[in-house]
């Protein structure tokens, strides 16, 4: 019996993915694989690695994760035949192939009920042009990264003046300070990040950088490049989101003063590591007390109308704690900035509403579904 | 467009360099710049490349107490492209061995001297591992799903073929059923996909649990686990102290396997220099691992137990391998040494001094000295 070599085949290396339930899994077939496998981009990477994660890690019957993650901008396009059907899957039907993805980052309104709502918050992530991401970058590219971002970063002035805190030089003080304020981020545990290769020579080039009022904070290099987040306590979402914008306009403007760029194109909008934080990558939300409306069986179906997701007071794949939820866009593709964060301004006053009106004993309606993509 | 983006062609190596500035294993001690400035750019000729090594020792800095070797290898002929690095972590890892030493190989059980008398009150069981590498296939850290499935099929053909006491039967991790595992469990038999920070930052868990496996023969004495850490490990064991025969059936064992991969040109690796080749370079030349689990609660206590087993050449660990601690006074004692010397002269060190160790813990309940015992370096 013999063997020839024929590990070099497609077919040999197509992985068991029967007991798995994620979007890479639901998208990939025989076809696509053979097809992809010796593929590569410009940096070398190559489906397989775009699919570790995935294969690595089943998923779970009830959350049904991506399973596949982008190593550069060119991921996208060079392997599209997997990563279209999976973007198609994940944002509700949004087609990369006809469609185009707005981005608009100018709000005029805003403003909640601070008797409910504790606080405010809107992050999302940026891409270094050039550079490749997480799962795929060499240690040089990360700390050209770090250098682009931090020399971009000591251009801001007035309120978002502020100072960055790499992670493998910061003393105990400081640390114990960023850990208080709930602005510092470990080492990925997660084996859905740690498969996909991004914790790789961990604290090298990584940090946190947050402006003196602490409620403008970027953290460098964790799962994309940047992670850019505005929050303060209370419910003044527009000024949360006019910060946001500002900054986020101000440190493109400083990176292009010396060449650089963020990856972005009216197909995927800005380009991110995992597809499901394509278009916007924009996570807009608050924590919000709703004692009786969580209670109420129509909570969810509400939710779901709203087009928002709850989380626990912790972030994702946390419980709630006593009354206390996270209300978020469920959106990231396919809709603007300003329509994403104006959704969950009319989701969260929606709730306020319906929390009152159980407070006076009053009935409460589910809303009809937000329209999706504009035509 | 962007005007910056990175010049084609490399970064200059000093721009690549890992930070090792907290770092304590053996690849840390050795990597200086101008040693990863010449290696950088090689790759071997399945792809594999330096900083896929090392990036097991960037990922883990180690521990102050615990030298880890920190690098891996993806291939057999990784440890010929990336010889200015491995060389010298091979020397300080395995007592000073040089480029130009040679590595004997001797799996002539009847070389064994004693073995078969171990007082079984004391010596609760015996075991010998070692590892083996399929040549012509990339190890664990690099293998594709493809290879490591064909490695499967050969190892599921090879032990299927065997007959005697050699009779079993094997256990694709991917189908075991829930009372299969349970058994396997209960034997002590079951790996489980790695979760040290070691094994996985080196790739060894991916595409788990796709083509890995566990063989064994009926009478659970000899057992093969198939695409963990390396392509194959082979284990043979019992209760009690019989060490000889442990080593018979090993060597047995191994040689019947080894012929049937020989005869599909799959043989192991090996060469004469570094001896059988797996993946952690803390394996290389026999590979092996042979010891006991000891019931030693006065001599373990002894002011003079870490000196008496560094001078017989031997290691202890807790019962549950290794980085456990021992329970209830009983360890597992076992040859320190893999790269020098052979499988006769180092499974003849075990039944050696675990034989003279033995006689002190003897001594030592009936409240005698042990002084004029202790042994002269091996």
């Amino acid at each position: 019996m013999s063997f020839p070599n024929t590990t070099k085949a497609p077919r040999a290396d197509f992985p068991d993915l029967r007991k798995h339930n994620n979007c890479m899994a639901s998208a990939l077939t025989p076809g696509i694989y053979a097809r992809l496998r010796d593929k590569t981009t410009p940096n070398n990477w190559t489906l397989d690695q775009c699919i570790q994660t995935g294969v690595d890690n089943p998923g779970h019957p009830f959350i049904k994760t991506v399973g596949m993650v982008a190593g550069d901008e060119e991921t996208y396009e060079v392997f599209a035949e997997l990563f279209d059907p999976v973007i198609k899957d994940r944002h509700n039907g949004y087609d990369p192939r006809t469609m185009k993805h707005p981005t608009d980052l100018d709000i005029t309104s805003g403003f909640f009920d601070e008797r409910y709502v504790l606080s405010s918050r809107v992050r999302t992530g940026r891409s270094i042009r050039g550079l490749s991401l997480p799962p795929a970058c060499t240690r040089s590219e990360r700390r050209e990264v770090e250098r682009v971002v931090v020399t971009a970063l000591a251009g801001l002035k007035g309120d978002l003046t502020g100072r960055y805190y790499s992670l493998g030089d910061m003393s105990e003080r400081e640390q114990q300070q960023l850990i208080d304020e709930h602005f510092l981020f470990d080492k990925p545990v997660s084996p859905l990040l740690t498969a996909a290769g991004m914790a790789r020579d961990w604290p090298d080039a990584r940090g946190i950088w947050h402006n003196n009022e602490k409620n403008f904070l970027i953290w460098i290099n964790e799962e994309d490049h940047t992670r850019v987040i505005s929050m303060e306590k209370g419910g003044n979402m527009k000024r949360v989101f006019e910060r946001f914008c500002r900054g986020l306009k101000q440190v493109e403007r400083l990176i292009q003063e010396r060449g650089w760029e963020f990856m972005w194109n009216e197909r995927l909008g800005y380009i991110l590591t995992c597809p499901s934080n394509l278009g916007t990558g924009l996570r807009a939300g608050v924590h919000i007390r709703l004692p009786l409306l969580s209670k109420d069986a129509r909570f969810k179906k509400i939710l779901d109308n709203l087009r928002l997701q709850k989380r626990g007071t912790g972030g994702v794949d946390t419980a709630a704690t006593g009354d206390t939820f996270d209300i978020s866009n469920l959106d990231r593709l396919g809709k603007s900035e300003v329509e994403l964060v104006q959704l969950v301004i009319d989701g969260v006053n929606y709730l306020i509403e319906c929390e009152k009106r159980l407070e006076r004993g009053q009935d409460i309606k589910i809303p009809s579904p937000v329209p999706q993509f504009r035509k | 467009c962007a005007k910056n983006t990175q010049p084609t062609g490399t970064p200059p190596f000093e721009e690549e360099f890992p930070d090792l500035s907290k770092h304590n294993n053996h690849m840390a001690k050795v990597l200086s710049k101008e040693v990863y400035g010449k290696l950088r750019d090689k790759q071997t000729p399945s792809g594999y490349t330096l900083d896929d090594v090392i990036q097991t020792g960037v990922d883990n800095p180690g521990h102050p107490f615990i030298m880890t070797v920190g690098c891996v290898a993806g291939d057999e002929e990784s440890y010929e492209v990336f010889k200015d690095l491995l060389d010298p972590v091979i020397s300080d890892r395995h007592g000073g061995y040089k480029p130009t030493d040679k590595h004997k190989t001797d799996l002539n059980h009847e070389n064994l001297k004693g073995g078969d008398d171990l007082d079984p009150n004391y010596v609760l069981s015996s075991r010998v591992r070692t590892g083996r590498s399929i040549k012509g296939f990339t190890l664990p850290p690099h293998n594709s799903r493809g290879e490591r499935r064909i490695i499967e099929r050969l190892s599921i053909e090879a032990l299927n073929s065997l007959d005697g006491e050699f009779k079993g039967k094997y256990y694709p991790l991917k189908t075991m059923t829930d009372a299969e595992q349970e058994q396997l469990i209960a034997d002590h038999f079951l790996f489980d996909k790695p979760v040290s920070p070691l094994l996985t930052c080196a790739g060894m868990a991916r595409d788990w649990p796709d083509g890995r496996g566990i063989w064994h023969n009926e009478n659970k004495t000899f057992l093969v686990w198939v695409n963990e850490e390396d392509h194959l490990r082979v284990i043979s064991m019992q209760k009690g102290g019989n060490m000889r025969e442990v080593f018979r059936r090993f060597c047995v064992g191994l040689q019947k396997i080894e012929e049937i991969f020989k005869k599909h040109d799959h043989g192991f690796m090996w060469n004469e220099h570094l001896g059988y080749i797996l993946t952690c370079p803390s394996n290389l030349g026999t590979g092996l691992r042979g010891g006991v689990h000891v019931k030693l609660p006065k001599l373990s206590t002894h002011p003079k137990f870490e000196e008496i087993l560094t001078r017989l050449r031997l290691q202890k660990r807790g019962t549950g391998g290794v980085d456990t601690a021992s329970v209830g006074g009983v360890f597992d004692i076992s040859n320190a040494d893999r790269l020098g010397s052979s499988e006769v002269e180092q499974v003849q060190l075990v039944v050696d001094g675990v034989k003279l160790m033995v006689e002190m813990e003897k001594k030592l309940e009936k409240g005698e000295s042990i002084d004029s015992m202790i042994p002269a370096q091996k």
